[in-house]
């Protein structure tokens, strides 16, 4: 009995700590597809830059770690702007299947270019002294890392949570996605909106993929190896929401983790045919909207 | 249980119910389309006469009351259904198929009344009837020169005109016509009045409309819906004299 | 009352009612794939598995194309069929004619009941169930190792000659002929079930699928006829790659087959029939060229050319000639010169 209590600890916490992952990097994507209708399949490049970032500055700028993680998110969000301004922008409203193809073609890029500049072994990530180790938790003993990230996730999702519910900002947002031509006839500049709210979401995507490397690894196929659980957390937890990726993610997160512990080889099976089950019951995902 | 011998209305319902949580968009509404009608629904916006519409076409379930076509019971059947028995629909905002030409449009609609459509083999082109009876349906109702044009190249006007003539296609006993001019610019609402003036007399309609000049010129019966109720029905000189219709359109010009 | 209209009604029916006829150009392909049998003997390899590709990506045609239902998983049809037919021949069947129909049977069940479950959704929600479904079958093909090799791949096929009498030579001449010849056969059922009235509803589904419900159409039972056919040709094709080649891996179950088609359909040109074999064809070689040039690097110039594509040409290459031939017609061409209705005439 003791043995299966501490298990379920360290399943629940493992699983905690990569739902965070998941969530971090997700969510943006979430936001983006529920406000512009627009099928980013390449949103995971951006979490992999974001952990391509971190080590590069890391080990060939020697910068410590907070500066590095700071540094990254700032370079993928400058370069999601750009993106953004010169590419999606055109595609909105457009046809899903441009959009397909564009995305595609934008993963492939990032395969390529991830290969010619770090090869394909997955990057090493070398947090600080600080958050190395184990920490002590009651009885048991945990490693440090996974609980930064915990705490990390946490912080986060009540930022975001405060941040859609209390600031203009995110009003503006709730109510583009919820009727953008509405919003637009209000005076709502959902052209920027979409800018910034895109750039939010590659800037988290950042964090999520430079924090979770060492559960993600860094990899030229980084975008499309884990495409389908990021479009497994946004599609359960429903376009345009933030709670819902957050449910989602802490169901595949604990799931996954929890069939790594008991039968490793049903974990992703399990996962795809709970997608299934979901959707068929709730077609719009968990939290989406009607 | 049958032998009453009342005459069976086109379409009629029964007691209709719906609402949207707590919002009704039907309250008990109990409507009579007499056969061969001439009949207009009218009321203010939201008041829930394309609710109305797709309560009766099966688009929305209703949560009480019967809709019966022709006598026989309806409420339970799917769209499909609905539309092999003779009740088709025109839609508020042009829904035709896109991209493919107007001849096509209309072919689509024939060949599934015909039963044609679920053809694997015989290429469509070999089902000269249907194709045929295409052509001629767009001839009597002037469209024919616009036949192998793709619909969203058309004027709107014309994309109206050709919604109905899809409709046509299915040769409806029971035509819902949703606000046909809709959307039109005012220099091509009368050849959709004519349209609909010329429309066959075994043909109920019912049409949705704001303009209350097509309302008189075409309906010779009219529902006034407002808030999901019935408020009143009647011959169009007595609705325009109504007092309670009068209030309810307080502030728009009053018919003449 | 004038002649000159019911000429031209009768030229208008007629190019209506003939659109399905062969034209000209469609002898195109086959002359192209006749010819490279000949002028590239060294490619035949790469040519089977070219012709193979095409008929997958015109079953990906009927649904995306054709009925508009967009998939990211067609590639478990596409596996079910490879591993049909490499389960076959590595345990004794190996004649290849009934592993093909095997696996587009196999195939084909699959997509009916997938399809029965899943159709009933679209959009978004439509792409993760066919993304899903692919993954659930990927994962359990990794699992059942001792019926498909899992990671490793299935060992061991042994196809046997054609007929008994045409072996698969090391140049790959029988696999070419025998990949054209299948191909050859799916086109002409695609191409007959697109034009026939079924197909038309088909597009009709695309283009409106509430007007198709408004008009009558029984829409769920069409898509899922769509997709089951639309799967047992996938399988067919998954069949051809795995006897050619006599090897099937997990790949023919990934999410990256089922991409890198939807890429080199939309490429060629979506619901034109030929952008199949435009897309699969300028995708193929290039790939394969650029895998002797510089392979690590092909990813970031297709990816290019992929934006490039979208941006520049829209509706992929199918869509450019369309656009270049309008650019030299007159414009003209569509104003007849009979008499207006008199409706016509201000009301």
């Amino acid at each position: 009995m003791d043995d299966l209590l501490s298990a379920a600890i360290s399943i629940a916490f493992h699983g905690l700590a990569l739902a965070m992952v998941l969530y971090l990097i997700s969510v943006g994507l979430s936001v983006t597809m529920g406000l512009m209708g627009f099928v980013n399949l390449a949103h995971g490049a951006f979490a992999m830059a974001g952990g391509y970032a971190l080590t590069t500055l890391m080990s060939h700028f020697q910068l410590p770690f907070g500066v590095a993680l700071v540094g990254a998110i700032i370079i993928v969000v400058l370069a999601s702007l750009l993106l953004e301004r010169l590419l999606y922008r055109r595609l909105y409203g457009g046809d899903e299947l441009d959009q397909v193809l564009m995305t595609m073609g934008l993963i492939f890029m990032t395969v390529g270019a991830a290969t010619y500049f770090w090869g394909p072994v997955a990057q090493p990530i070398h947090p600080p002294e600080l958050i190395s180790g184990q920490i002590h938790l009651g009885s048991r003993d945990f490693p440090t890392y996974r609980s930064f990230l915990i705490l990390c996730g946490v912080v986060l999702v009540t930022f975001l949570w405060l941040a859609l519910e209390r600031t203009r900002f995110g009003a503006k947002v709730r109510a583009a996605v919820d009727n953008l031509r509405m919003a637009q006839s209000v005076g709502i500049n959902t052209s920027q909106l979409f800018a910034l709210t895109f750039a939010l979401g590659s800037g988290l995507a950042a964090l999520g993929g430079a924090l979770g490397a060492d559960l993600l690894p860094i990899v030229p196929g980084y975008a499309l190896g884990n495409l389908v659980y990021f479009l497994i957390v946004v599609s359960v937890g429903g376009l345009g929401s933030i709670r819902g990726p957050f449910v989602a993610a802490f169901l595949v997160g604990t799931a996954d983790t929890a069939f790594k512990y008991i039968a490793p080889e049903l974990g992703a099976f399990f996962i795809y045919a709970l997608t299934m089950a979901i959707l068929l019951w709730r077609p719009r995902g968990l939290f989406g909207h009607a | 249980m049958e032998q009453a011998v009342m005459s069976n209305a086109g379409l009629e319902t029964q007691g209709l119910c719906k609402s949207f949580g707590a919002l009704p968009v039907a309250s008990d509404i109990n409507f009579r389309l007499e056969c061969g009608a001439r009949h207009a629904l009218i009321g203010p916006n939201g008041a829930g006469k394309t609710s109305f519409v797709n309560l009766v076409t099966g688009v929305l379930k209703p949560n009480a009351g019967r809709i019966l076509l022709d006598g026989e019971d309806i409420t339970h059947l799917s769209r499909a259904a609905r539309v092999k028995r003779g009740l088709v629909r025109t839609f508020q905002i042009s829904a035709l198929f896109r991209r493919l030409s107007l001849l096509e449009n209309v072919t689509l609609a024939i060949s599934e009344r015909e039963g044609t459509a679920g053809d694997l083999i015989r290429p469509a082109g070999r089902h000269r009837k249907v194709i045929e009876e295409g052509y001629a349906l767009l001839e009597a109702l002037g469209l024919a020169e616009d036949a192998l044009r793709p619909v969203n190249e058309l004027a709107y006007g014309r994309q109206r005109l050709a919604d109905i003539a899809v409709s046509l296609g299915l040769k409806p006993k029971v035509l819902l016509l949703d606000e046909p001019a809709a959307g039109v610019p005012s220099g091509e609402t009368g050849a959709i009045i004519d349209m609909i003036e010329r429309l066959p007399s075994d043909i109920a309609f019912l049409i949705i409309e704001h303009d209350m000049d097509l309302v008189f010129r075409l309906a010779n019966r009219i529902t006034v819906l407002v808030q999901g109720s019935v408020l009143v029905e009647g011959a169009p000189q007595d609705i325009a004299a109504d007092a309670q219709v009068r209030q309810v359109y307080l502030g728009e010009r009053t018919p003449r | 009352m004038a002649s000159a209209p019911d000429i031209a009604s009768d030229t208008m029916l007629d190019a209506f009612a003939h659109r399905h006829r062969l034209r000209p150009f469609e002898a195109l392909p086959w002359l192209i794939a006749i010819a490279a049998f000949f002028v590239f003997p060294d490619y035949l390899a790469l040519g089977a598995q070219i012709l193979a590709t095409i008929l997958f990506a015109l079953s990906l045609d009927l649904v995306l194309g054709y009925a508009g239902i967009v998939t990211l998983g067609h590639a478990a049809f596409f596996g079910t069929g490879a591993y049909t037919a490499g389960i076959l021949a590595a345990n004794g069947w190996g004649e290849p004619i009934s592993g093909l129909i095997a696996a587009g049977a196999a195939a084909g069940a699959v997509g009916f009941a997938t399809g029965a479950i899943i159709l009933r959704t679209t959009g978004l929600t439509l792409l993760m169930q066919t993304l899903v479904v692919a993954a659930m079958l990927s994962e359990l093909a990794n699992k059942a190792t001792r019926i498909t090799g899992g990671a490793d791949g299935l060992q061991g096929m042994d196809v046997w000659p054609i007929f008994g009498a045409f072996r698969f030579d090391l140049f790959g001449r029988t696999a070419y002929l025998y990949c054209a010849a299948v191909l050859l056969i799916g086109w002409l059922v695609v191409r007959s079930i697109v034009y026939s009235p079924f197909g038309r509803s088909l597009t009709g589904i695309r283009e409106n699928v509430l007007r198709m419900h408004a008009v009558g159409a029984p829409v769920r039972r069409r898509k899922l006829i769509a997709y089951t056919i639309s799967a047992a040709l996938a399988g067919v094709s998954g069949a051809l790659i795995a006897q050619t080649a006599q090897f099937v891996g997990l790949g023919a179950l990934g999410l990256e087959r089922s991409g890198t088609l939807l890429i080199m359909l939309i490429i060629g040109g979506v619901g034109q029939l030929y952008g199949a074999f435009i897309g699969v064809t300028i995708y193929m070689i290039a790939q394969d060229r650029f895998s002797t040039i510089d392979p690590v690097y092909w990813y970031f110039w297709i990816g290019l050319f992929m934006i490039f594509m979208v941006i520049f040409a829209r509706g992929g290459v199918l869509g450019l000639i369309e656009r270049v031939r309008q650019q030299i017609r007159k414009p003209s061409w569509n104003k007849p010169s009979w008499n207006k209705p008199s409706w016509n005439k201000p009301s």
